[in-house]
């Protein structure tokens, strides 16, 4: 039973490269042994299959990391619990946008109005603007999930999408009917 | 040889084995950070090993906006023009690394820490794997 437990430890462990053998730092420094080996910490975070092999939304969603919001200013935490649908997909699925997943770690800020115009399907790009590091890819594929997680984005139905479509235009024609 | 093992020993042989195939496997397919940034602006030039930013470690402990908000980071490997100067002056890397809030400049090692001649890049990035270095045979 131990002989397993030292077994799954250690294979979780092959998850992340010591700092002296994953061919970035330099093995010969002699402060490399005061710096932290990524094992010691995200292990005990909640697992993805990719990018640092942590899942960093729910790790702060579960309380399990606690990252602080502002050094300087205050920046208030403003988060916005809305999602946004990309129909210009092409054959792929629909892209839905979580606002909520976004703000909690960005400022509105960080991505409008320079990146994005805040009104829906303003901006413009292609999947090959963001492969090539803009848009969406200025973080993905750099530093949140990688862009060969296709489905993570790509995460909605066409039919289901006209649907949802089709009640937010009736919602919205309710509502200039009212004023 | 199996034969000769009882079971318990052979399904702890078999787990080595796997486990060894696993390990190497994985082993190979992960580098460092997903997310690392090394800055080599100026670091070649002045005899200094370039700069290792792990993102990983600092997003544990601050949100994105902390220092692509308030510090004013922009969203670019080498697209900040960074120098020791304005680090001891407390912008960039100097508004926390100061000896107050973490570890001071003198400490250079710590952050200059990767192999010398390491260009500037976010590790493991896709654009970074989808692009094969021109001066690779």
């Amino acid at each position: 039973m131990g002989l397993l437990c030292v077994l799954t430890l250690t294979a979780l462990a092959s998850n992340w490269q010591k700092l002296a053998e994953d061919g970035l730092h330099d093995p010969t420094n002699p402060a490399l042994k005061l710096l932290q080996d990524p094992t010691e910490s995200l292990s005990v975070l909640p697992p993805d299959s990719t990018g640092n092999k942590v899942d960093w939304i729910r790790a702060l969603q579960n309380g399990d990391i606690k990252p602080r919001s502002n050094i300087l200013e205050q920046l208030e935490d403003e988060i916005l619990d809305l999602d946004v649908l990309i129909m210009a997909a092409g054959s792929a699925p629909i892209v839905r946008f979580p606002h909520k997943a976004h703000t909690e770690w960005l400022d509105c800020s960080n991505c409008h109005e320079h990146l994005f115009k805040s009104k829906a399907g303003a901006t413009q790009f292609t999947m090959l603007d963001i492969l090539q590091g803009e848009y969406c890819g200025t973080c993905h594929g750099a530093v949140s999930f990688p862009l060969t997680e296709c489905n993570r984005c790509h995460s909605v139905d066409p039919d289901e999408a006209n649907r949802i479509q089709r009640e937010m235009a009736t919602a919205k024609a309710e509502a200039d009917d009212k004023q | 040889m199996n034969q000769f093992l009882p079971p318990r020993q052979r399904a702890v042989l078999t787990a080595l084995v796997l486990f060894f195939v696993a390990g190497d496997w994985l082993g190979q397919s992960t580098q460092a950070e997903y997310g690392d940034v090394v800055i080599n602006n100026y670091s070649d030039d002045a005899g200094m090993r370039p700069v290792v930013f792990p993102h990983w470690f600092h997003r544990i402990r601050y949100r994105c906006k902390v220092c692509h908000g308030d510090l004013g980071f922009e969203f670019k490997a080498g697209g900040n023009d960074i120098n020791m100067l304005k680090i001891i002056d407390g912008e960039y890397c100097g508004a926390c690394h100061n000896g107050e809030h973490a570890w001071a400049v003198e400490n250079c090692d710590v952050c200059h820490s990767a192999k010398p001649g390491t260009p500037t890049q976010v590790h493991e990035s896709t654009l970074q794997k989808l692009i094969a270095p021109v001066d690779r045979p």
